[in-house]
């Protein structure tokens, strides 16, 4: 299920996922993986989380991957939870990565946590990239451009939900990785990046709904 | 032990005799547990075999003489409440004074200094007063030995309360623990009338047996409903209507305490009744929502007797003595015999005069709770579950608490908390689990063995990291509160107001008014997680829902309430216009009655609504809601949410139910359980107080989610993830065996199934007069479904069209 849209002369699909898919490249494009998230928590002393965040995020991304039959997959930086996590990533996680990654290209784009190549990983590593002349990169800088980082979420009746942001600048992907949180679209951060525009609400079906309007949700018997 | 002449002296003085019970404890010979309602001198009662300890004694040539000098720790004292604690030290402070005694007093909760912590841990006073949660927190500390070493005495206060959350789990291990630190220490329970004295004191019971010290009740309470001019209202209300005669009584006492069963109710009635107070009685509000500095203003005031009324909520079923309380209230059903009690007792602070209390049902169906839980009260008919095996949640917390304060043998911690009254059935392998879990995760992918909390060195079982003993501690306690925003007058240290959930801020946008301390307030921002608000009577304000704070009827009080509606001829114990009600009731519908099973389908507020009357106890009319709403999820009708009360189940949802025959089949309800069971709302909402609990995620800290918002996610994730990849993980056994002591087994809806073999189904026009009180319920369950996509697709598309777009 997803939803098709415009951006800047780039025909764009927003999937139910939360994954963007570029049909005319045959590109798969996701943000902040945080792959290692488990990992990196309990080395630094944190809560021993289930360690299965990895295997949860790769089975959804696998499910994509087996649905699409992408050229590239591209990470939209944050693909790892930190360097360190790279190397310490679980044996049966990084198996997992190099039978999606085989077959085609793998682009890791650096993020905050993941600002190196991720050495002995499938891919290639890249600052930013290029489609159009839509720039790709991690976090929102000089539109048009296409980003992750902020973890985009709304509230839709009575829940939260991840969500891209479609505004006139910037595209901005919701979150993929399995142990992310949100920030609900009407944070003033993401209000300055999209004041105007829509909102696609991941789900079974994504949901479209307008952005930057006075309009308040409707209330009642729930 | 024998009451010293210095403490006849004093007893004299104030004109007192020592009672009876006060004789008793001090005559036991171990640990002990005094049952009495509130009044009659039961703190007194639970230090005055310290005092006495701790007095000089009379020597040889006739004058007193200290014994042998005492340094260190010699009383501990535990209550739930930390305002408690405070109120016990100016109480005791009094008595110790006048006897000349020598005894330093202080009290340590979450509220005592940084500074005056350390200096206790070094040189602890006589009598220290505390919570569980402090204790906790004492015995994690590398100098547990040395502070409670030579501890003599322990007072466990409000005994029954604690023994009814996870909170008398955990001060049962640390009572353990002091034992063993201690050997030969002294226990005393206080508690108020409850069911069953020989549970509670099993459950406080070390190696050896507790002394049950049960003084003569005194007389009757004098209890009766509230007359009336005008009639209960059909439905909610929050007893509005009895407002006039509510200040009249108030007028005739001398102090009263009003209890409403829920926070918002109480916020509402406290409205109400100024509105009404044209002779400005000086009536209070005290709820647990409310900032600490107006809760303790009102303490102030009611202690100083400047207060002839407090209209409060569960907050002030425990504790602060205020003697002049001669009168209470009671608006709302009681929900439990048990509870109706011990709140009447709250109107006996003179030994062996009756207490007051008058009942003010809020609406109908009420007026048969109360009327059914009086003749239970008179009948002496008391109600309560019996208690659960200790939860493993508490005993993960406690075994990593434990290796923060030293490296532990595991053979003899296993052996030390078994002597605890709530895990004396703990088995082995459960404890083992348990200290896996702590140690290494205790998942079944063993990924952490680089990182494990705890090591096994030399046979014994530390942290891996000594600087984790501080997040740990942090993490300390068994109260897993809902998250909650705090509300403040706007403007730079504005003043604080309280907090509401932060579900009831989400659905706040600026310009809305609300309810809150009694005042009305107009939303302005909501920055670093802080509403700022200012007054604003000119709207009609919003009520904040405060889902914590729900009672659960007893099941033994719901059926008392289903032979009153089953029986005409009880019907004549009922006030006129709840007999209007149910011939209403009668008319429209029909009576459910013992033996028929009756559902209703009917349209409300644009969704379709299904109540079927049980009288199961809300936990098994849960249950029945989750699987139901599963086959009305498969069955296409949409199902949006349900709300389950004691006798009754209320499910909305895009369609309507027009033949629950063959959904509410037995077999069919069975074969839901397992899958469904484990995807819905309540277990989700278990599973993150277990979580919490147990260590596997932090508390929130204050401040913590002010800005790395994009960080934290829903322990939902973890929830799933876990019954994905590891469903045989210990945190999800918890979950399970703590859900089934709320949610009940299947059985209770085979037993109401087989109980009712006949069946009837109304459709309806509107609600019927027995469903409208179900519409006001808190408590709503969400069902994450097919109908709820529609609804997320309609909703989307009106603000499309709002926007001029088209989706």
């Amino acid at each position: 299920m997803s939803y098709g849209f415009d951006f800047h002369g780039l025909q764009l699909q927003a999937r139910g996922s939360g994954a963007l898919w570029w049909p005319d490249g045959r590109w798969l494009i996701v943000a902040d993986l945080h792959l290692g998230k488990s990992e990196r928590m309990a080395r630094r002393g944190g809560p021993l989380l289930p360690p299965y965040e990895g295997l949860a995020t790769l089975d959804r991304l696998g499910a994509e991957i087996a649905a699409l039959d992408p050229v590239a997959v591209v990470s939209l930086g944050d693909g790892f939870d930190d360097m360190a996590a790279v190397q310490a990533l679980d044996a049966q996680v990084a198996l997992r990565l190099a039978a999606l990654a085989q077959g085609r290209d793998w682009v890791w784009i650096g993020g905050n946590h993941d600002p190196a190549a991720p050495l002995g990983m499938p891919g290639r590593a890249l600052d930013s990239l290029s489609l159009g002349q839509v720039a790709l990169r991690h976090q929102a800088g000089q539109g048009p451009d296409i980003s992750g980082h902020y973890h985009p979420a709304v509230r839709l009746a009575g829940e939260r939900r991840r969500a891209f942001l479609l505004g006139a600048d910037h595209l901005i992907l919701p979150a993929f990785g399995a142990y992310t949180g949100g920030l609900i679209c009407d944070d003033p951060v993401l209000a300055a990046l999209v004041p105007r525009g829509l909102a696609i609400a991941c789900g079974t079906r994504p949901v479209v709904m307008p952005l930057g309007l006075a309009a308040r949700p409707r209330r009642g018997w729930r | 032990m024998i009451l010293p002449q210095i403490f006849h002296d004093w007893f004299d003085r104030q004109g007192w005799q020592p009672h009876p019970h006060q004789l008793a404890l001090l005559a036991a010979k171990g640990d002990s547990l005094l049952i009495a309602p509130t009044g009659g001198g039961k703190t007194l009662a639970g230090f005055l075999p310290s005092l006495v300890e701790l007095a000089p004694v009379e020597g040889p040539d006739g004058y007193l003489e200290n014994r042998e000098e005492r340094r260190g720790l010699h009383t501990l004292y535990v209550s739930p409440l930390k305002a408690l604690t405070a109120d016990i030290a100016r109480n005791l402070g009094r008595p110790v004074a006048e006897l000349g005694l020598d005894i330093r007093i202080e009290d340590r909760t979450g509220d005592t200094g940084s500074a005056q912590r350390r200096r206790q841990r070094v040189d602890p006073p006589h009598v220290l007063l505390t919570t569980p949660e402090s204790l906790a927190l004492m015995l994690s500390y590398p100098e547990a030995p040395a502070i409670f070493g030579g501890l003599r005495r322990v007072v466990l206060d409000e005994l029954h309360a604690l023994a009814e959350s996870k909170r008398g789990d955990q001060l049962m291990l640390g009572l353990a623990r002091l034992r063993a630190l201690s050997p030969g220490v002294r226990v005393t329970g206080l508690s108020a009338t409850v069911e069953d004295p020989q549970a509670l004191a099993g459950f406080m019971a070390g190696a050896a047996p507790v002394e049950i010290v049960e003084p003569d009740p005194g007389p009757d309470p004098d209890i009766a409903m509230l007359p009336t001019a005008a009639p209960a209202p059909w439905a909610g209300g929050g007893g509005h209507y009895a407002i006039p005669e509510v200040l009249a009584a108030v007028r005739e006492a001398r102090t009263t305490i009003i209890f409403i069963n829920t926070r918002a109710q109480a916020e509402l009635f406290f409205q109400a009744l100024w509105a009404a107070n044209d002779e400005n009685l000086p009536i209070g509000l005290h709820h647990g929502s409310l900032a600490r500095e107006q809760r303790a203003r009102v303490e102030a005031a009611m202690a100083a007797g400047e207060l002839r009324a407090v209209v409060a909520t569960g907050s002030l079923d425990l504790g602060i003595d205020w003697g002049a309380v001669d009168l209470v209230i009671q608006v709302g059903a009681p929900k439990n015999v048990k509870r109706l009690v011990q709140r009447i007792g709250r109107a006996n602070h003179r030994y062996n005069a009756p207490s007051k209390a008058r009942i003010v049902p809020a609406n109908r169906f009420e007026q048969i709770e109360c009327v059914a839980a009086l003749q239970a009260v008179t009948a002496r008919d008391l109600d309560g579950d019996p208690r659960g095996p200790g939860p493993l949640d508490v005993l993960c917390q406690h075994i990593l608490l434990t290796a923060c304060a030293a490296p532990f043998d595991a053979d003899a911690l296993f052996a030390e908390v078994v002597t605890a009254g709530p895990y004396r059935g703990l088995s082995r392998a459960d404890f083992d689990a348990c200290l896996d879990f702590a140690a290494t995760g205790g998942y079944a992918l063993r990924a952490y063995d680089r990182w494990q909390r705890l090591m096994l060195r030399d046979g014994l079982w530390r942290l891996r990291d000594p600087r984790a003993a501080r997040l740990l501690r942090m993490n300390v306690g068994t109260i897993v509160e809902a998250e909650m925003l705090k509300v403040r007058m706007r403007g730079r240290g504005g003043a604080p107001l309280g907090e509401v959930e932060e579900a009831f801020a989400a659905s706040l946008t600026p310009g809305d008014s609300f309810l809150i301390g009694g005042r009305v307030v107009r939303m302005d921002s909501l920055r670093d997680m802080v509403i700022q608000v200012t007054p604003d009577a000119s709207q009609q304000p919003k009520i904040a829902v405060f889902s914590g704070v729900k009672l659960a009827m007893s099941t033994q009080l719901a059926h008392r309430v289903q032979a009153m509606i089953g029986d005409p001829v009880q019907h004549t114990a009922l006030p006129k216009d709840t007999r209007d009600w149910l011939g209403l009731q009668a008319r429209v519908s029909r009576l459910p009655e013992p033996g028929l099973l009756l559902s209703e389908t009917f349209p409300h507020a644009g969704l379709w609504h299904f109540a079927i009357y049980g009288f199961a106890g809300r936990n098994a009319l849960q249950t029945l809601g989750l699987l139901l709403t599963r086959e009305m999820e498969e069955e296409g009708l949409g199902p949006l949410g349900f709300l389950s009360t004691d006798y009754a189940l209320l499910v909305w949802s895009l369609d309507p139910v027009r033949d629950p025959a063959p959904l509410i089949d037995a077999a069919r309800l069975r074969a839901g359980l397992g899958d469904w069971l484990g995807e819905n709302a309540v277990m989700k909402r278990t599973f993150r107080n277990v979580a919490v609990v147990a260590g596997l995620i932090q508390r929130n800290m204050p401040g913590a989610r002010k800005s790395g918002r994009q960080a934290t996610f829903s322990s939902d994730i973890l929830y799933d993830t876990l019954r994905k990849y590891d469903p045989d993980h210990l945190m999800l056994r918890v979950t399970a065996d703590e859900a089934g002591r709320g949610l009940v087994d299947f059985g209770r809806i085979e037993e109401m199934l087989a109980r009712s073999p006949r069946r009837e189904h109304r459709v309806l026009e509107r609600v019927s007069p027995l469903a409208a009180p179900l519409l006001l319920e808190v408590g709503r369950v969400p069902i994450r479904g097919e109908g709820r996509e529609r609804l997320a697709q309609i909703e989307a598309d009106a603000l499309m069209r709002e926007a001029g777009l088209v989706a």
